[in-house]
């Protein structure tokens, strides 16, 4: 059976797959062009961000709108990482692919961390901690208006060290705001080594449970996995917030960059870049 | 000026629909009216500023126009960055309330002394500053923020400050206005140290103004140039510390008119009421902010 011949969530889940592809393929022309650090987070948070924006993706917008205002709302609390965000907002719609080209050059609005200038992104962020609280206002803000569109904030594992993120989760457990999603880009991988290694945040599930909010936990690089997780409709326990572990690899998609912290800061040269294309078969590799 | 600022913004919420009043665990026996008024509107975010300024930009980003409140340093100082990069960066229409302004609350120590605010937040671009002399200019400038959709801080005193002036008014316009008009000296008053500054107009011959809105805009900056090119000399009075607060934001202005900066003379605290313990205006004393200093400077 062709993928033409098949049910439109086949399909649909056919494209996100190959949505996840392109967008890696930008990504790393993005910080090769720019000579940008970051590809590493970037690479890791793909899947999630193909489940949410490729093809049949469970974020409600409308990119001929980005201000619609129904839409669903999408924080990149992992501001450094916005390259995949850009990338997927690109292939999304929202702005034209060939904008990615200008990332990280004068003038440009696709700043080397998230910019709420560009067409699509709700908050500027890059200064870690941030996403979560500002996701607990507009998850509240929606249920006191009477709106019915959701809230998803994307955070790197990392990231949890701010203890901001812990007053944001006792605060959304608290007041069961069932409207707010969290995803952790759970990468294992921060700054200057493993999570693991640097303040352990281990059983991260566990801790959340704690604080009130239901847990799932999946595979970070299956895209079905993901897309199953995160339909919004309904949370998984009405009464609390969600979040969705996502077990991924730094550097997911390129060999020589998975799992290895030197991608954190690190640019592809040309060589690196020409070997990274062959491996995802883009197609002017 | 608490008080009156509670009660001002209860009135407005039955009159505005989005206003919205979040407390840092904070404000025993001063929000309930505001609580009781409108239930589903006011939240008590626990003792989390951080939170608190960022949920409250994310309240603003879904379409309602929060008020953050706490006291001192705690709504600012401890989630500057918060306000700086939640907030005003993306200028939305929060305003972050601090209560005992100054040396309100002087007896409670240097973690209760808010003396570096105006310094830390002037500088965050588009943001609006709001610092009452007294109850009738607080609710005032209440009024104005229900036009101006945009950041702001609204710096309160603790409460019981001498009210002089007078009559309600509507303050329509960004910079000085004056409370005690007519005399070729000025002294300059920004916040709770108005009724000082109306003392020494009094005392002196000298006006006195009141600075209750402003903001870093060249409109602004004008407005202040031409109050000091009505007047021979100027004494500009805070209860800050000297180093960055209302009186440096004048020096400012005046760069594009070296011919102005000699009338003015900046009277604020000095760093010698920090950590140092005793009651607000004897505090103020310590550092230096009294009717004496003032007079010294207009001769």
């Amino acid at each position: 059976m062709t993928a033409n011949a098949s049910p439109p969530e086949v399909q649909h889940a056919v494209a996100r797959v190959a949505f996840a592809r392109a967008a890696r393929v930008e990504v790393l022309r993005m910080v090769h062009r720019a000579r940008a650090s970051h590809v590493g987070g970037a690479l890791s948070m793909i899947d999630i961000l193909a489940a949410l924006y490729g093809p049949g993706g469970r974020l409600h917008v409308d990119a001929r709108q980005p201000e619609w205002p129904s839409r669903d709302r999408f924080i990149l609390s992992k501001g450094h990482a916005c390259t995949g965000l850009y990338a997927a907002l690109a292939l999304a719609g929202f702005f034209p692919v060939e904008a990615l080209s200008t990332y990280a050059c004068e003038g440009s609005p696709l700043m080397s961390h998230a910019s709420h200038t560009v067409d699509g992104v709700e908050l500027s962020t890059g200064s870690l901690g941030h996403g979560l609280p500002v996701g607990g206002g507009l998850a509240y803000g929606a249920r006191i208006l009477g709106e019915s569109w959701k809230t998803v904030v994307l955070l790197s594992d990392g990231e949890l060290d701010e203890g901001s993120n812990w007053e944001a989760i006792l605060f959304a457990g608290h007041h069961r705001l069932d409207r707010l999603w969290a995803i952790i880009d759970a990468n294992r991988i921060q700054s200057l080594g493993t999570v693991a290694d640097v303040l352990d945040i281990e059983p991260l599930g566990d801790k959340f449970r704690a604080f009130g909010w239901s847990v799932r936990e999946v595979d970070g690089h299956d895209v079905e996995a993901l897309h199953a997780s995160l339909d919004l409709a309904q949370p998984p326990v009405p009464g609390q917030p969600t979040v969705v572990i996502a077990r991924t690899i730094k550097g997911r998609g390129v060999s020589f960059m998975e799992d290895r912290l030197a991608w954190h800061y690190q640019s592809p040269s040309d060589a690196q870049l020409a070997a990274a294309l062959v491996e995802l078969g883009a197609d002017d590799a | 000026m608490r008080n009156e600022f509670i009660g001002a913004l209860t009135a407005e919420a039955g009159v505005h629909g989005d206003v919205m009043l979040v407390v840092g665990d904070l404000g025993y026996s001063v929000v309930e009216q505001f609580a009781e008024r409108h239930p589903t509107r006011f939240l008590n975010a626990g003792v989390a500023e951080q939170n608190m300024a960022g949920f409250a930009a994310g309240l603003a980003m879904a379409g309602l126009r929060p008020f953050i409140y706490s006291i001192a340093n705690f709504p600012t100082l401890r989630c500057l960055e918060q306000i700086r990069n939640d907030i005003v960066y993306h200028r939305l229409p929060v305003t972050i309330v601090a209560v005992g302004g100054g040396l309100g609350y002087g007896g409670l120590g240097y973690s209760h002394h808010a003396v570096q605010d105006i310094a830390c937040l002037r500088v965050l671009p588009g943001m609006l500053m709001l610092t009452p002399g007294d109850a009738v200019e607080t609710v005032a400038v209440t009024s104005y923020l229900m036009r101006a959709r945009r950041p702001a801080y609204l710096r309160l005193g603790k409460g019981g400050e001498p009210v002089v002036c007078g009559a309600p008014m509507v303050i329509g316009a960004l910079g000085p206005r004056a409370v005690v008009p007519g005399g070729e000296d000025a002294v300059v008053a920004c916040g709770n140290v108005l009724p000082l500054a109306v003392d020494a107009a009094h005392a002196t011959g000298a006006s006195a103004w009141s600075c209750p809105v402003w903001d870093a805009s060249e409109e602004c900056a004008a407005s202040i140039r031409a109050l000091i090119a009505q007047h021979r000399r100027v004494v500009v009075v805070e209860e800050h510390l000297v180093a960055g607060g209302f009186g440096s934001w004048v020096r400012e202005c005046l760069e594009p008119t070296p011919e102005l900066q000699s009338r003015v003379r900046c009277l604020a605290l000095s760093a010698d009421v920090c950590g140092t313990v005793a009651g607000a205006i004897a505090l103020r004393t310590r550092g230096g902010v009294t009717l004496d200093a003032i007079v010294q400077l207009m001769r």
